[in-house]
């Protein structure tokens, strides 16, 4: 795909960042399932955990589009190092600069856009996933603050974070029009944090529950209004998706880089793999796939930039990018036959982590639904 | 590479969407029921412009843009793919070979009629022992003097019962292979050139498909376009806006298909409530959707490529590859959709089944375009 020279030049930069500096650790964080911090370190510094809100909150404030491009070309040779990244700005930044008031950004987002701190968003729970307005943690008005109660599950970021985001239903009567966001800190009393999730994928992003019980917070945590919440992170989620799109992408071109090279390299009865039609055709498709990928992710952060809308779009780019990815992903794996199966070459790792694509923000099937509606529209 | 459409290229899309609307859809299924479409309507296509849509107005056409050209072909073929097959090869390669290829006299002399509609165009690459491995081509043409005897069989030569002007590919040199075609221009009427019976066709069955041969015939050397022996290179660059042309005809017929199912699936009453209703038909249409979207970017992007002369093999191959498998998808699922109605030619469904099903065939099958993009993968 043809983009301007800026950024071509800016994939180049975090490309060659991503090879050098993040590529040789990504199997031991997988192996080891440990939390990429010295990553997280490294990134803050080039301004990646602050993508998403302008310099006066010491972001970088650049577009979607570059966005995006640094999410995938993280995730290209590392899917835990991306989606810590995506998590952190998308789920964690994002509605606090959209939704928050100008204290709330004041104090919460510096820290997270410099690096400082990281961030989280706890949506999800036991038994409301696909369906988020099943929400059943509760936050009722006692006097000066709220108190919560509740659970959140499968919580990116949970045990590392600082800086949290979750829901919370004030209003039973009212369904999701009941449902608030509020701002949370690590250490807060009655909040803690879960056991961390063994995955199957993305074993180096963090993944863990987390616990309110009696937890007391002041009123000025509440982001936004009362009643807002399912409205914000059906926003959130549209960013979102853009991110997690990205990350596909970027895995699946990942994939495809290594089934190529490694077709070049390896002679088969006498012959270099990638001379065989079978070979080539799968590497085209996948080729083809993710040129079209890349093309959805693009446009719909194009939208975004635009302030157009793009709540379609970004559905689509999620749903086709998700499942590109791991066709991408198993496809590679053939192409390396036992080998790909071995954990001595990377794209079993691929494999494993681009599942989570196709479930996280929004599974493919809400991915449907979303698209499904806006055509009826 | 802009996503945004300018205001120009809006408006012709605008104005062909409604062109295509009242004047072509409607016909649509007489077309294909007779396996014609009249002449007149080639006349009034001629009069707004859509038979020089390339040309500069020198020459009477309209100047479009690339990108514009690939818009009113999306819009053409999405109410008649027939139809907009056939001003396609017109267009893109009988046109645009003379006028890039050809001499400043071919110009003057074939030009101004083409796009007045006066004269119809043809193209020939394929013949009966050579599709995919186009380099192959066996039909010859032998410099006697100051003319070029022609003999062989060409086939599926689109508007090939219409056409008044073929631009021809023909071997010049036969143990050069690939470097030794040579592209010509042959008028019909010609002394030794039949044109054949047309061909029943599954679909597009309004464009009308014939196998043409000559027999010694006599051409003038001034036919020629471009160098002796060098007509393979025309023939690949012209397929090149090709292939965007069929990627733009997939997307169009996908996009009926899709708007045609979406349509239906809100009338259609089962279990005592609309089929849309149901999750197994809205994931269906999700799925469309998003593939058609995934095809339209490819195809745009491709045409933006083309228009900024910026090398788009590759990305043409892509656009061709996956819009036309999208199509074949989407048009199976869209009729799936209606039931046993699907089945039916009372619904423009059945007729998008069986034209979107070339589009994975011509101007290179998905097998072709799995070797271009591999091959420049490995660049």
């Amino acid at each position: 795909m043809y983009l301007d020279k800026k950024y071509e030049d800016f994939r180049k930069s975090i490309r060659e960042f991503a090879e050098c500096q993040i590529e040789p650790h990504a199997q031991e964080l997988d192996e080891k399932a440990q939390f990429p911090y010295e990553n997280m370190k490294k990134v803050a510094l080039l301004g990646l955990l602050g993508m998403v809100v302008p310099p006066e909150f010491d972001g970088t404030g650049i577009d979607t589009l570059r966005y995006a491009i640094a999410v995938e070309e993280l995730s290209r040779v590392c899917g835990s190092t991306g989606i810590t990244v995506a998590a952190h700005n998308s789920l964690a930044i994002c509605p606090i600069y959209l939704f928050g008031n100008e204290e709330q950004k004041i104090k919460y987002i510096p820290p997270l856009a410099k690096g400082e701190k990281l961030g989280s968003f706890g949506l999800t729970e036991p038994d409301a996933g696909s369906d988020a307005g099943g929400t059943k943690t509760t936050a009722v008005l006692k006097g000066e603050g709220y108190v919560i109660n509740g659970s959140k599950c499968f919580i990116t970021n949970a045990s590392v974070a600082e800086t949290f985001v979750i829901t919370a239903v004030t209003d039973k009567t009212k369904g999701t029009k009941g449902i608030s966001s509020f701002i949370l800190e690590k250490g807060m009393k009655g909040f803690t944090i879960g056991k961390k999730e063994n995955k199957m994928g993305l074993r180096g992003s963090d993944t863990a529950t987390l616990h309110f019980e009696d937890l007391k917070i002041p009123k000025e945590n509440l982001l936004g209004k009362e009643g807002e919440g399912f409205k914000q992170f059906m926003i959130t989620l549209d960013g979102g998706r853009i991110s997690i799109g990205a990350m596909a992408l970027g895995i699946a071109q990942g994939a495809l880089d290594k089934a190529l090279r490694h077709a070049k390299e390896t002679i088969e009865s006498d012959k270099p793999l990638i001379e065989s039609q079978a070979i080539q055709f799968k590497l085209a498709d996948m080729a083809t796939q993710i040129e079209a990928a890349r093309h959805l992710i693009y446009h719909a952060a194009y939208l975004e930039d635009k302030g157009l809308k793009y709540v379609k779009e970004s559905a689509m780019a999620k749903l086709f990018a998700s499942e590109t990815g791991r066709f991408a992903a198993q496809q590679a794996i053939q192409i390396f036959g036992e080998n790909g199966y071995s954990r001595r070459f990377p794209v079993e790792r691929y494999l494993r982590d681009v599942k989570l694509c196709e479930i996280g923000e929004g599974t493919s099937e809400i991915q449907r639904l979303v698209i499904f509606r806006e055509l009826m529209k | 590479m802009d996503f945004e459409l300018t205001e120009d290229q809006k408006m012709i899309k605008e104005a062909a969407r409604e062109f295509a609307s009242e004047k072509l859809a409607p016909k649509a299924q007489e077309f294909d029921e007779k396996e014609e479409i009249p002449k007149e309507l080639y006349k009034e296509l001629a009069e707004l412009g859509y038979l020089g849509m390339l040309m500069p107005e020198e020459y009477g056409g309209s100047n479009l843009d690339f990108i514009s050209y690939i818009l009113v072909m999306e819009e053409f073929a999405s109410a008649c793919a027939a139809l907009q097959i056939s001003i396609s090869v017109h267009n893109s390669l009988v046109c645009d070979a003379i006028y890039k290829f050809g001499t400043d006299e071919q110009k003057k002399k074939y030009l101004p009629k083409l796009t007045r509609g006066e004269i119809i165009g043809a193209y020939s690459l394929t013949e009966p022992q050579s599709g995919t491995d186009a380099g192959s081509l066996k039909t010859s043409a032998v410099l006697k003097g100051n003319q070029y005897l022609l003999n062989g069989t060409k086939t599926f030569v689109t508007n090939g019962g219409i056409a008044d002007l073929f631009v021809l590919f023909v071997s010049t040199s036969p143990e050069a292979k690939s470097k030794g075609i040579s592209c010509i221009l042959v008028e019909k009427g010609s002394k030794g050139f039949n044109i054949g019976a047309k061909e029943k066709k599954m679909g597009l069955r309004g464009s009308d498909t014939r196998e043409i041969s000559f027999e010694d015939c006599l051409v003038p050397r001034e036919n020629l376009i471009g160098e002796e022996n060098k007509g393979f290179r025309i023939a690949m660059e012209l397929l090149d806006s090709g292939r965007i042309g069929v990627g733009a005809q997939s997307v169009g017929i996908a996009q009926s298909a899709l708007d045609e199912a979406l349509k239906y699936s809100k009338e259609r009453v089962q279990f005592g409530q609309p089929i849309c209703n149901f999750q197994a038909i809205q994931f269906k249409l999700a799925s469309m959707a998003t593939q058609i979207e995934a095809s339209r970017l490819l195809v745009h992007h491709a045409a933006w490529l083309k228009q900024n002369n910026i090398r788009s093999s590759r990305e043409a191959s892509m656009a061709k590859l996956f819009a036309s498998e999208t199509a074949n998808y989407v048009v199976n699922e869209a009729v799936q959709i209606h039931g046993g109605y699907g089945y039916m030619k009372e619904y423009a469904v059945e007729r998008y089944f069986r034209d979107a099903r070339v589009t994975e065939i011509y101007e290179g099958t998905s097998e072709a375009q799995r070797m271009v993009i591999s091959r420049d993968l490995l660049k």
